[in-house]
């Protein structure tokens, strides 16, 4: 034989070969680049309609004459109830002017030890609050000053005195801006899974379907082909997790929007992709498997709902539970059981709060979990991939040698 | 280094309760155009398919220059399944160069070889088109290519002639007939006799998964009968009643297909002939594989 040239193909060679060429066309297809430039724009465009309607104050008053001793006092009070308040020195006139055209929220008039307000038509109520606790305030600076006290003093007193609280258990305080991107996190990854994880059923059925198997098996194995693809793929989902979610977060970063710590969003950012690998590895070698079953695209969707409803129901759940009550038992428990893990983990981690032990559980459970799911996959894609025709009972691709 | 043999060696497959092959056993020399025939679902397909180990045999082996095949072997095989199998959605050029690299060739080589291909099969024009924009002719061209790209030792093609049309024919017998010049053992089926009669050295007629007939047309020939056509337009129809060993196969027109036994004399029949009138035509004629086939089909609904 040594006249034949060498053709030997290394089993990773081959692995290779197949995710390259996925990953190849991938890439370059418009669906990809459309599904990718759409998101991207969508969620930097929700950081930017963040922006603009937490953006700068509450409101924006204006003092004139004497109420302008009441400035400072006014900005305290808005923020210690939690709100912004921008002020601006004027003369009546043009304040009143500028209500009328809408430039300032309402007009402080008067002398200062009385709150007198104009606007144009209405208070914000948001604003009506802020100004009656000023208003309460300063009558009660009035009567500390008549009895003889210093006003100055006894708010500091009040202020410094606090309800000791003291939890046994002390409760994880979830942050919005977090629950936030833990929502976000939760819609990437469960598009990210079912977009991705349907495209390995679609290429497996379209090797299937084109017959184009027959020729690839002749010279790879099974396991090669399904590996190839199967990482192909996977990459391509990397790649677009990692734009936009990189996008995402950088633009929430540089507008101001997000104000979690860099290594908060980079620790996020880094659980979702590990959950989107793993998770994607365990439902794609599913799909994959599945997929062979049938020899028509328009038969995918019969094999492939079962899987496909653990993932659409994972992120139900966490999309409809986790927001408004992060803690849920319910929800901890299965974002530690491998079905749900891969919607539900990633969420939970980045609204924060979760316990070392559960986040490494239920790694650690997917993990020991994906050799039984390739030696599985890889035994009924082998006996399904080459026969076409009619649906291959899934009974019959386990049994057949 | 022993002969580069293809050798199918008792080869069984059943599917469930039917059985597709039955001891299949043949052998493809060197340089030897190899035509295999046989109704549909006679199992010429899934030899193939277990020649190249899409399909796993219950029993037998196939070899390869006398070693039992092996993956690495079967990447210098040269295959084109049945129903055609191409990506519809990739190029033509990087489809044939990502099978070639499949088959062992390095990115350099894979591309210079497919230019060499599509260049010899006439679709060089199309190598940035996607594969469903091609007409089904050059469709299967570029699915001959595919078989090609990577310089098969051994060819294996499951019906290449099928959906061709006469030009493309010519290129695929030109491209046969040369790879087996080069030394490839050659392997086709075909449902068109005339074609593997003219292309082929030696024949294998295939009847319910088992092989009947394996031989040169010539020695298959051999045993059959002799046929004669005479044209004697002013005999009447029971002219050649009686003649000694002559059996009247069928009326044409004014011409007579006669059967001729063992013991009869053509000269006989020709004087026969000659005694009615005038006899335009008076010849031999050799069987076709068209009525080798038929024989031996015929026999398996006697047997």
């Amino acid at each position: 034989m040594s006249a034949l040239p060498d053709v030997r193909v290394g089993n990773w060679e081959a692995v290779g070969l197949v995710a390259g060429r996925e990953i190849n066309t991938r890439l370059r297809s418009k669906a990809f680049i459309i599904t990718t430039a759409a998101t991207l724009v969508l969620l930097v465009g929700f950081t930017l309609v963040m922006k603009f309607l937490s953006g700068g104050s509450d409101a924006t008053v204006g003092v004139s004459g004497g109420s302008v001793a009441l400035e400072a006092p006014l900005k305290a009070t808005a923020s210690s109830i939690g709100q912004t308040i921008d002020t601006r020195q004027v003369d009546e006139a043009a304040g009143r002017a500028q209500v009328d055209s809408g430039d300032l929220d309402a007009l402080l008039v008067g002398d200062g030890d009385k709150i007198v307000v104009i606007v144009k038509k209405e208070i914000d109520d948001k604003l009506r609050t802020a100004l009656n606790a000023l208003a309460g305030q300063l009558a009660l600076n009035q009567e500390i000053r008549d009895l003889g006290g210093d006003p100055a003093e006894v708010s500091q007193q009040i202020a410094g005195a606090k309800a000791e609280v003291k939890p046994l258990e002390p409760p994880f305080d979830y942050n919005g801006q977090q629950l936030v991107i833990g929502m976000i996190a939760g819609i990437l990854i469960y598009m990210s899974l079912l977009i991705n994880g349907q495209s390995v059923a679609q290429g497996v059925v379209e090797e299937k379907s084109s017959r184009v198997v027959e020729l690839l098996l002749a010279t790879i194995r099974p396991w090669q082909l399904m590996l190839g693809k199967v990482v192909g793929i996977g990459t391509v989902g990397l790649v677009q997790m990692a734009v936009i979610g990189g996008g995402g977060i950088a633009a929430g970063l540089a507008t101001g929007v997000l104000t979690i710590s860099v290594s908060t969003a980079i620790g996020t950012a880094v659980w979702l992709v590990v959950w989107f690998l793993l998770g994607f590895f365990a439902y794609s070698l599913v799909f994959a498997a599945l997929g062979a079953l049938v020899s028509r695209q328009e038969d995918i969707g019969g094999v492939i709902t079962p899987p496909l409803m653990f993932v659409i129901l994972g992120y139900v759940l966490g999309i409809s539970i986790l927001p408004s009550d992060p803690g849920n038992k319910l929800v901890e428990v299965l974002s530690m059981v491998p079905l749900f893990a891969p919607t539900l983990m990633p969420m939970r981690l980045a609204m924060g709060g979760v316990p070392v032990w559960e986040a490494a559980l239920a790694v650690v459970l997917v993990v020991a979990l994906i050799p039984g799911l390739v030696w599985l996959s890889g035994r009924i894609y082998r006996n399904a991939v080459t026969r076409s025709g009619a649906k291959v009972k899934l009974r019959d691709a386990l049994r057949a040698s | 280094m022993a002969e580069r043999r293809l050798e199918i060696d008792g080869v069984s497959k059943r599917y469930g309760d039917v059985v597709a092959l039955r001891e299949m056993t043949f052998a493809v020399g060197a340089g030897e155009l190899f035509g295999f025939v046989g109704s549909n679902g006679a199992g010429k397909t899934t030899t193939m398919r277990i020649a190249l180990g899409v399909l796993a045999a219950d029993a037998g082996v196939v070899r390869w220059a006398g070693e039992p095949i092996t993956l690495e072997t079967r990447r210098h095989i040269g295959y084109m399944p049945e129903e055609r199998g191409l990506y519809p959605k990739m190029k033509v050029g990087e489809q044939l160069v990502y099978l070639a690299r499949l088959h062992g060739l390095s990115t350099e080589r894979a591309r210079r070889s497919v230019e060499e291909w599509t260049e010899r099969l006439g679709v060089a024009g199309r190598r940035d088109d996607e594969v469903q924009k091609l007409s089904l002719g050059n469709q299967q061209r570029v699915q001959l290519a595919a078989a090609l790209v990577h310089d098969p030792t051994i060819l294996v093609l499951d019906e290449p002639f099928s959906g061709l049309d006469p030009v493309a024919v010519d290129v695929m017998s030109g491209v046969l007939q040369d790879k087996a010049a080069e030394g490839v053992p050659v392997v086709f089926s075909s449902h068109q006799l005339d074609l593997v009669e003219r292309l082929c050295h030696r024949v294998g007629i295939v009847r319910n998964g088992q092989m009947v007939a394996c031989d040169t047309v010539e020695s298959l020939r051999a045993g059959g009968t002799v046929h004669l056509v005479v044209d004697a337009p002013q005999a009447p129809k029971q002219w050649a009643d009686g003649l000694a060993g002559v059996t009247v196969k069928e009326h044409v027109g004014t011409q007579t297909v006669l059967e001729l036994g063992p013991a009869a004399d053509d000269q006989a029949v020709l004087r026969a002939a000659l005694a009615t009138g005038p006899v335009t035509e008076f010849s031999r004629r050799r069987q076709s594989l068209t009525e080798l086939f038929r024989n031996v089909v015929s026999e398996e609904v006697a047997a």
